[in-house]
Protein backbone atom coordinates (compact mmCIF):
# COMPACT_ATOMS: atom_id res chain seq x y z
CA UNK A 1 0.00 0.00 0.00
CA UNK A 2 2.75 2.41 0.97
CA UNK A 3 4.79 1.60 -2.14
CA UNK A 4 1.74 2.48 -4.18
CA UNK A 5 1.17 5.79 -2.38
CA UNK A 6 4.75 6.83 -3.10
CA UNK A 7 4.53 5.71 -6.73
CA UNK A 8 1.28 7.62 -7.24
CA UNK A 9 2.79 10.72 -5.63
CA UNK A 10 5.89 10.58 -7.85
CA UNK A 11 3.74 10.33 -10.97
CA UNK A 12 1.32 13.04 -9.84
CA UNK A 13 4.20 15.41 -9.22
CA UNK A 14 5.76 14.40 -12.55
CA UNK A 15 9.19 13.77 -11.00
CA UNK A 16 9.82 10.19 -12.12
CA UNK A 17 12.90 11.12 -14.16
CA UNK A 18 14.59 13.07 -11.38
CA UNK A 19 13.79 11.06 -8.29
CA UNK A 20 16.37 8.92 -6.53
CA UNK A 21 15.19 6.52 -3.87
CA UNK A 22 17.39 5.10 -1.17
CA UNK A 23 16.48 1.54 -0.28
CA UNK A 24 16.92 0.31 3.29
CA UNK A 25 17.84 -3.06 4.67
CA UNK A 26 14.66 -4.74 5.80
CA UNK A 27 11.43 -5.91 4.24
CA UNK A 28 11.62 -3.11 1.68
CA UNK A 29 15.13 -4.06 0.59
CA UNK A 30 13.89 -5.03 -2.87
CA UNK A 31 11.99 -1.77 -3.34
CA UNK A 32 14.19 -0.96 -6.34
CA UNK A 33 12.57 -3.83 -8.22
CA UNK A 34 9.15 -2.26 -7.92
CA UNK A 35 9.84 1.33 -8.97
CA UNK A 36 10.88 2.52 -12.40
CA UNK A 37 13.19 5.20 -10.97
CA UNK A 38 16.82 5.41 -9.86
CA UNK A 39 17.64 3.70 -6.59
CA UNK A 40 20.62 3.28 -4.33
CA UNK A 41 20.89 0.57 -1.71
CA UNK A 42 22.19 1.76 1.64
CA UNK A 43 23.89 -0.18 4.38
CA UNK A 44 21.58 -1.08 7.27
CA UNK A 45 20.24 2.12 8.82
CA UNK A 46 22.47 4.41 6.77
CA UNK A 47 19.86 5.51 4.24
CA UNK A 48 19.63 9.10 5.58
CA UNK A 49 23.42 9.45 5.35
CA UNK A 50 23.44 8.17 1.78
CA UNK A 51 20.49 10.41 0.89
CA UNK A 52 22.38 13.36 2.37
CA UNK A 53 25.30 12.68 0.06
CA UNK A 54 23.08 12.21 -2.99
CA UNK A 55 21.09 15.36 -2.31
CA UNK A 56 24.17 17.49 -1.66
CA UNK A 57 25.94 16.37 -4.82
CA UNK A 58 22.80 16.37 -7.00
CA UNK A 59 20.66 19.15 -5.49
CA UNK A 60 18.25 19.21 -8.43
CA UNK A 61 17.13 15.63 -7.75
CA UNK A 62 14.39 14.52 -5.41
CA UNK A 63 15.87 12.11 -2.88
CA UNK A 64 13.79 9.99 -0.57
CA UNK A 65 14.50 7.11 1.78
CA UNK A 66 12.12 4.28 2.61
CA UNK A 67 12.94 2.75 5.95
CA UNK A 68 11.40 0.32 8.36
CA UNK A 69 11.45 0.52 12.12
CA UNK A 70 14.27 -1.99 12.45
CA UNK A 71 16.32 0.18 10.10
CA UNK A 72 15.41 3.69 11.19
CA UNK A 73 14.65 3.23 14.90
CA UNK A 74 17.35 0.70 15.77
CA UNK A 75 20.64 0.56 13.89
CA UNK A 76 19.96 3.81 12.06
CA UNK A 77 18.83 5.99 14.98
CA UNK A 78 21.99 8.11 14.89
CA UNK A 79 21.78 8.75 11.15
CA UNK A 80 18.15 9.83 11.15
CA UNK A 81 18.54 12.10 14.18
CA UNK A 82 21.57 13.85 12.72
CA UNK A 83 20.00 14.15 9.28
CA UNK A 84 17.03 15.86 10.93
CA UNK A 85 19.29 18.00 13.10
CA UNK A 86 21.16 19.21 10.02
CA UNK A 87 17.85 19.91 8.31
CA UNK A 88 18.84 17.93 5.25
CA UNK A 89 16.50 18.59 2.36
CA UNK A 90 15.37 14.97 2.00
CA UNK A 91 12.11 13.06 2.37
CA UNK A 92 11.94 10.07 4.70
CA UNK A 93 9.18 7.49 4.60
CA UNK A 94 9.29 5.56 7.87
CA UNK A 95 7.24 2.38 7.95
CA UNK A 96 6.55 1.28 11.52
CA UNK A 97 5.13 -2.20 11.93
CA UNK A 98 6.51 -2.83 15.43
CA UNK A 99 8.61 -5.83 14.45
CA UNK A 100 11.66 -6.94 12.48
CA UNK A 101 10.07 -8.42 9.39
CA UNK A 102 12.80 -9.56 7.05
CA UNK A 103 14.87 -11.40 9.64
CA UNK A 104 11.96 -13.41 11.00
CA UNK A 105 9.87 -11.40 13.42
CA UNK A 106 12.23 -10.41 16.22
CA UNK A 107 11.54 -7.68 18.74
CA UNK A 108 12.18 -4.19 17.40
CA UNK A 109 12.65 -0.96 19.38
CA UNK A 110 9.07 -0.16 18.37
CA UNK A 111 7.57 -3.44 19.59
CA UNK A 112 4.68 -2.74 21.94
CA UNK A 113 4.90 -3.67 25.65
CA UNK A 114 3.72 -7.25 26.12
CA UNK A 115 3.82 -8.00 22.40
CA UNK A 116 5.06 -11.49 21.53
CA UNK A 117 7.82 -11.84 18.96
CA UNK A 118 10.29 -14.62 18.17
CA UNK A 119 12.88 -12.99 20.44
CA UNK A 120 10.38 -12.07 23.17
CA UNK A 121 8.20 -15.17 23.24
CA UNK A 122 6.56 -14.23 26.51
CA UNK A 123 5.91 -10.67 25.43
CA UNK A 124 8.09 -7.56 25.61
CA UNK A 125 9.01 -6.93 29.23
CA UNK A 126 9.63 -3.20 29.61
CA UNK A 127 11.58 -3.74 32.83
CA UNK A 128 14.09 -5.82 30.95
CA UNK A 129 13.91 -4.54 27.38
CA UNK A 130 12.83 -0.94 27.73
CA UNK A 131 9.98 1.00 26.28
CA UNK A 132 9.12 1.36 22.59
CA UNK A 133 10.60 4.43 20.91
CA UNK A 134 8.31 7.05 19.42
CA UNK A 135 10.46 8.39 16.59
CA UNK A 136 8.12 11.11 15.31
CA UNK A 137 7.98 12.76 18.72
CA UNK A 138 11.78 12.64 19.00
CA UNK A 139 12.44 14.08 15.54
CA UNK A 140 9.81 16.79 15.99
CA UNK A 141 12.13 18.28 18.64
CA UNK A 142 14.83 18.89 16.03
CA UNK A 143 15.01 22.51 14.92
CA UNK A 144 16.13 21.33 11.47
CA UNK A 145 13.03 19.22 10.84
CA UNK A 146 10.27 20.94 8.87
CA UNK A 147 7.57 18.34 8.52
CA UNK A 148 7.12 15.37 10.84
CA UNK A 149 3.80 13.56 10.93
CA UNK A 150 2.44 10.13 11.82
CA UNK A 151 -0.17 8.41 9.70
CA UNK A 152 -1.62 4.92 9.38
CA UNK A 153 -2.89 2.68 6.58
CA UNK A 154 -5.43 0.59 8.48
CA UNK A 155 -8.52 1.81 6.61
CA UNK A 156 -9.29 3.63 3.34
CA UNK A 157 -9.84 6.99 5.07
CA UNK A 158 -6.44 6.85 6.72
CA UNK A 159 -4.83 5.65 3.50
CA UNK A 160 -6.08 8.81 1.79
CA UNK A 161 -4.72 10.94 4.64
CA UNK A 162 -1.39 9.15 4.35
CA UNK A 163 -1.31 9.86 0.64
CA UNK A 164 -1.74 13.58 1.33
CA UNK A 165 1.05 13.50 3.88
CA UNK A 166 3.42 11.68 1.50
CA UNK A 167 2.68 14.24 -1.18
CA UNK A 168 3.26 17.08 1.29
CA UNK A 169 6.59 15.54 2.31
CA UNK A 170 7.75 15.49 -1.32
CA UNK A 171 6.49 19.04 -1.83
CA UNK A 172 8.53 20.18 1.18
CA UNK A 173 11.64 18.91 -0.54
CA UNK A 174 10.69 20.37 -3.94
CA UNK A 175 10.41 23.77 -2.22
CA UNK A 176 13.83 23.37 -0.52
CA UNK A 177 12.08 23.58 2.82
CA UNK A 178 14.15 21.04 4.75
CA UNK A 179 13.75 17.67 6.38
CA UNK A 180 10.41 15.90 6.02
CA UNK A 181 9.40 12.57 7.51
CA UNK A 182 6.15 10.64 7.36
CA UNK A 183 5.89 7.80 9.87
CA UNK A 184 3.33 5.27 8.68
CA UNK A 185 1.89 2.62 10.96
CA UNK A 186 1.70 -0.58 8.99
CA UNK A 187 0.93 -4.22 9.56
CA UNK A 188 2.98 -7.39 9.33
CA UNK A 189 0.46 -10.26 9.22
CA UNK A 190 3.19 -12.83 8.52
CA UNK A 191 5.31 -12.17 11.58
CA UNK A 192 2.50 -11.14 13.87
CA UNK A 193 1.01 -14.53 13.03
CA UNK A 194 -2.46 -13.22 12.23
CA UNK A 195 -4.62 -12.78 9.14
CA UNK A 196 -4.39 -9.61 7.09
CA UNK A 197 -7.74 -8.38 8.37
CA UNK A 198 -6.82 -9.09 12.02
CA UNK A 199 -3.50 -7.33 11.47
CA UNK A 200 -5.23 -4.10 10.48
CA UNK A 201 -7.45 -4.50 13.54
CA UNK A 202 -4.30 -4.82 15.65
CA UNK A 203 -2.92 -1.60 14.18
CA UNK A 204 -6.13 0.19 15.04
CA UNK A 205 -6.70 -1.23 18.51
CA UNK A 206 -3.18 -1.78 19.86
CA UNK A 207 -0.79 0.47 17.97
CA UNK A 208 -2.83 3.66 17.67
CA UNK A 209 -3.07 4.18 21.47
CA UNK A 210 0.73 4.01 21.83
CA UNK A 211 1.54 5.76 18.55
CA UNK A 212 -1.09 8.50 18.23
CA UNK A 213 -1.58 9.85 14.72
CA UNK A 214 -1.06 13.51 14.11
CA UNK A 215 1.14 16.33 12.90
CA UNK A 216 4.10 16.52 15.24
CA UNK A 217 5.83 19.34 13.50
CA UNK A 218 4.72 21.48 10.61
CA UNK A 219 7.08 24.44 10.39
CA UNK A 220 5.59 27.79 9.46
CA UNK A 221 7.56 27.76 6.22
CA UNK A 222 5.84 24.60 4.97
CA UNK A 223 2.29 25.23 6.21
CA UNK A 224 1.16 26.41 2.79
CA UNK A 225 2.46 23.17 1.21
CA UNK A 226 0.26 20.96 3.34
CA UNK A 227 -3.20 20.35 1.96
CA UNK B 1 -29.30 0.91 -12.00
CA UNK B 2 -25.73 -0.04 -11.57
CA UNK B 3 -23.62 3.02 -11.07
CA UNK B 4 -20.32 1.27 -10.85
CA UNK B 5 -18.57 -2.05 -10.92
CA UNK B 6 -15.15 -3.48 -10.27
CA UNK B 7 -12.86 -5.89 -12.04
CA UNK B 8 -10.55 -8.01 -9.91
CA UNK B 9 -7.35 -9.26 -11.51
CA UNK B 10 -7.17 -12.84 -10.24
CA UNK B 11 -3.52 -13.07 -11.18
CA UNK B 12 -2.69 -10.28 -8.74
CA UNK B 13 -5.13 -11.09 -5.92
CA UNK B 14 -3.49 -12.99 -3.06
CA UNK B 15 -6.70 -13.52 -1.13
CA UNK B 16 -5.94 -11.26 1.84
CA UNK B 17 -9.66 -10.46 2.21
CA UNK B 18 -9.07 -6.79 3.07
CA UNK B 19 -11.47 -5.60 0.35
CA UNK B 20 -14.24 -7.75 1.80
CA UNK B 21 -13.99 -5.84 5.08
CA UNK B 22 -14.34 -2.35 3.62
CA UNK B 23 -17.14 -2.75 1.03
CA UNK B 24 -20.02 -0.67 2.44
CA UNK B 25 -22.56 -2.85 0.61
CA UNK B 26 -20.81 -6.15 1.45
CA UNK B 27 -20.61 -7.12 -2.22
CA UNK B 28 -17.12 -8.66 -2.26
CA UNK B 29 -16.71 -12.28 -1.21
CA UNK B 30 -13.99 -14.86 -1.51
CA UNK B 31 -14.33 -17.34 -4.37
CA UNK B 32 -14.72 -21.04 -3.65
CA UNK B 33 -12.22 -21.98 -6.35
CA UNK B 34 -8.48 -21.45 -6.53
CA UNK B 35 -6.83 -19.07 -8.96
CA UNK B 36 -3.88 -20.10 -11.11
CA UNK B 37 -1.63 -18.65 -8.40
CA UNK B 38 -3.18 -20.91 -5.79
CA UNK B 39 -5.22 -18.38 -3.81
CA UNK B 40 -8.94 -18.03 -3.40
CA UNK B 41 -9.47 -14.69 -5.12
CA UNK B 42 -11.96 -12.02 -4.12
CA UNK B 43 -14.99 -11.76 -6.39
CA UNK B 44 -17.74 -9.22 -6.83
CA UNK B 45 -21.19 -10.65 -6.05
CA UNK B 46 -23.56 -7.93 -7.16
CA UNK B 47 -26.74 -9.39 -8.71
CA UNK B 48 -28.76 -6.24 -7.95
CA UNK B 49 -26.22 -3.73 -9.27
CA UNK B 50 -25.59 -2.08 -5.90
CA UNK B 51 -21.92 -1.22 -6.52
CA UNK B 52 -21.43 2.54 -6.58
CA UNK B 53 -17.78 2.54 -7.58
CA UNK B 54 -16.83 4.17 -4.26
CA UNK B 55 -13.14 3.15 -4.56
CA UNK B 56 -12.80 1.87 -0.97
CA UNK B 57 -11.85 -1.66 -2.09
CA UNK B 58 -9.34 -0.39 -4.63
CA UNK B 59 -7.85 1.96 -2.02
CA UNK B 60 -7.16 -0.75 0.53
CA UNK B 61 -6.03 -3.44 -1.97
CA UNK B 62 -2.29 -3.92 -1.32
CA UNK B 63 -1.74 -5.52 -4.73
CA UNK B 64 -3.50 -3.02 -6.99
CA UNK B 65 -5.69 -5.89 -8.21
CA UNK B 66 -8.97 -3.96 -8.36
CA UNK B 67 -10.02 -1.68 -11.21
CA UNK B 68 -13.07 0.46 -10.55
CA UNK B 69 -15.49 1.51 -13.28
CA UNK B 70 -18.19 4.13 -12.92
CA UNK B 71 -21.07 4.80 -15.28
CA UNK B 72 -21.01 8.27 -16.71
CA UNK B 73 -24.22 10.19 -16.32
CA UNK B 74 -26.43 10.43 -19.39
CA UNK B 75 -25.87 13.73 -21.19
CA UNK B 76 -29.42 14.90 -20.47
CA UNK B 77 -28.87 14.65 -16.73
CA UNK B 78 -25.67 16.62 -16.69
CA UNK B 79 -25.86 20.17 -15.50
CA UNK B 80 -26.12 22.55 -18.40
CA UNK B 81 -23.63 25.39 -18.10
CA UNK B 82 -25.33 28.74 -17.81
Amino acid sequence: MIHRLIAETIDELGIREKTIGVAPVGCAVFIYNYFDIDFAEAAHGRAPAMATGLKRTLPDRVVFTYQGDGDLAAIGTAEIIHAAARGENITVIFVNNAIYGMTGGQMAPTTLPGMKTTSSPTGRDVELQGWPIRMSEILAQMPGASYVVRRSVHDPGNINKTKKAVKAAFNVQLNQAGFAMVEILSSCPTNWGVSATDALKFVKEQMLPYYPLGDYKVADAVKNLVV
Amino acid sequence: MARGTIAIDENRCKGCELCTTVCPKDLIHMATYFSARGYRPATLVDPNGQCTGCLLCATICPDVAITVYRETKPAARQAVPA
